[in-house]
C-alpha cells in the first residue's frame, strides 16, 4: 500500500526519503512507475515549494530542479537550451516532467541530460553539496539526498548543438540524442541511448580538441562509437546505432543536424 | 492507509472526493467523482488521451498525483460545451470527421483547447505542435488539425 508524504521545502522532503520511497515532482517517472505496479517504492515523497527559478548566477546560469521543459522554454535565460527542451515529449509533458526528473530518466528517455553533460552542468543538492552532473549519474541510483538544481558554465555563443535521432515525426521517442559543446580546449560530445547512461564520447572529443574543420570533423566521426555500449531494443539494434552515429554527428558538426 | 481528502474545481464547479494515496488524477476523475471524458490510454505518457487542463495548462491526468490538485483547477472535456452549446472546438470535430474511433478526441480536445486559449490565431505549425503528445490511430491526424484550424477562426469570427 502506498503512502504519501507532502513537506514545505525539499529540504524536509529530502531528510522525509529512505529506503523504499520516491522523491515525485512532475509525476512522469513516478506515477508511471505506480501505475505498471513497481513494487520497489511504497512511500512517495513531495514538496510544496520547489525551485523553478532560472537565471544568471556566479558558475554561469542556474536551473531549479524544479524547473519544468516549459520554464525553459519560457527564460530567455537558456535559450540555447530551447531546441532540447522543446524535443521533450508534447507540450502536457513539458508542463510536467522537471530538469530534475530528467537526470534521473532511463533510456528511451532523459535527453535533457544528455545536454547537461555536454555543458559540463553540475548538480547542486538540496544539503548545498555539489558535484559533477558526469560523477552524479554514475552513482544516481543510490542518491541519497535531493537535487535543488543543476548549473552551467556559460557558454561561447553558437558552441552547443543538439540533435535528437527518432523514427516518428515530429515527436518520437530517441533512438538517440546527440549533445556536442565546441568549447575551445574542451569540447565534449555526448550520446544518449548508446549506453546505459548518457555517454561522452571521449576519442571524439580528442579528435575535436584544436577545432572542429573538416578533417577533425572526419576523424571524431570515426572514432566517436568508441566506448559506447548501446543495446538492442525495439527502436533499434545495437549494430544500428553504432553505424548510423557517425552520420548523424557529421552533420551535426557540419551544419547543426539538418539532414 | 487512510484515505486524503481532496478538494479542487473540476469544470467550474467544486469537487471534493477522498482519494486512496498515489492514486492518479485519471482514477479520482473517472472513478470518484464520474468524469469519464479523460481516457485511460497507456498510461505512461506516450497517448494523450488522458489530457486535461491543471490551472489552465494542458496535463496528462495518468501521470498527475491526484493530491497535487488540491485547491487548483481542472478542465476536461465534460466542461466544454455551454449548456446546449457545444464549444466551437466540439462543433468542429463533428463538421470536419475529426473523430472516427473518438478514443482520442477528448484528449485531442483538451490539447487544442490549451493551444486556443494561449494562441487565438495559431498556425498549421502550431497546431500540429500542440497536438504532437497526442496520438490517433484512425484519422491520419489532418482532420484534426483542419478542425483545429476552422475553431479558431469561428472564435475569431472569421472563415478558416
Amino acid at each position: 500500500m502506498l503512502s504519501v508524504e507532502t513537506y514545505q521545502t525539499i529540504t524536509e522532503a529530502a531528510g522525509a526519503l529512505g529506503d523504499r520511497s520516491r522523491y515525485i515532482a512532475g509525476g512522469t517517472l513516478v506515477m508511471r512507475a505506480v501505475t505498471y505496479g513497481d513494487q520497489r517504492f511504497d512511500r512517495i515523497v513531495r514538496a510544496r515549494q520547489v525551485d523553478r527559478t532560472i537565471g544568471p548566477d556566479a558558475a554561469g546560469l542556474r536551473i531549479g530542479a524544479g524547473s519544468t521543459m516549459s520554464d525553459i522554454l519560457a527564460s530567455r535565460d537558456v535559450e540555447f537550451l530551447h531546441t532540447v527542451a522543446k524535443l521533450v515529449g508534447g507540450p502536457a509533458i513539458r508542463n510536467m516532467a522537471t530538469v530534475g526528473g530528467n537526470l534521473f530518466a532511463p533510456n528511451p528517455y532523459g535527453d535533457f541530460t544528455v545536454a547537461l553533460l555536454a555543458l559540463d552542468a553540475q548538480v547542486v543538492m538540496a544539503n548545498g553539496q555539489s558535484e559533477s552532473l558526469e560523477s552524479f549519474l554514475l552513482g544516481r541510483d543510490q542518491v541519497r539526498g535531493l537535487v535543488a538544481a543543476v548549473t552551467v558554465p556559460r557558454i561561447e555563443p553558437g558552441s552547443f548543438r543538439f540533435k535528437k535521432v527518432s523514427r516518428v515525426k515530429p515527436k518520437g521517442i530517441s533512438l538517440m540524442s546527440i549533445a556536442v559543446s565546441l568549447k575551445r580546449g574542451d569540447p565534449r560530445v555526448v550520446f544518449g541511448n548508446m549506453g546505459p547512461l548518457p555517454m561522452r564520447a571521449k576519442a571524439a572529443e580528442r579528435a575535436l580538441a584544436n577545432g572542429a574543420d573538416e578533417t577533425a570533423i572526419a576523424s571524431a566521426c570515426a572514432v566517436c562509437t568508441e566506448g559506447l555500449q548501446p543495446a538492442d531494443d525495439s527502436l533499434a539494434t545495437a549494430w544500428y546505432r553504432n553505424e548510423v552515429a557517425p552520420v548523424h554527428l557529421k552533420r551535426l558538426l557540419q551544419n547543426g543536424g539538418r539532414s | 492507509m487512510a484515505k486524503t481528502a481532496l478538494t479542487f474545481t473540476l469544470n467550474d464547479a467544486e469537487a471534493a472526493v477522498f482519494v486512496d494515496p498515489g492514486a492518479p488524477l485519471i482514477d479520482v476523475l473517472r472513478r470518484g467523482v464520474g468524469d469519464l471524458t479523460p481516457k485511460h490510454g497507456c498510461g505512461q505518457g506516450a497517448c494523450g488521451a488522458c489530457t486535461v487542463l491543471i490551472n489552465g495548462q494542458a496535463h496528462l491526468s495518468c501521470l498527475t498525483l491526484a493530491e497535487s490538485v488540491e485547491g487548483k483547477t481542472v478542465e476536461t472535456t465534460a466542461g466544454l460545451a455551454g449548456g446546449p452549446n457545444l464549444h466551437a472546438l466540439q462543433d468542429a470535430f463533428i463538421e470536419g470527421f475529426a473523430a472516427q474511433c473518438g478514443f482520442c478526441t477528448t484528449g485531442m480536445l483538451m490539447a487544442a483547447k490549451a493551444l486556443l486559449d494561449a494562441n487565438p490565431n495559431p498556425s498549421r505549425t502550431d497546431v500540429i505542435e500542440a497536438i504532437s503528445g497526442n496520438l490517433c490511430r484512425c484519422t491520419g491526424y489532418e482532420p484534426i488539425v483542419d478542425a483545429v484550424l476552422s475553431a479558431a477562426a469561428r472564435l475569431q469570427g472569421r472563415t478558416a
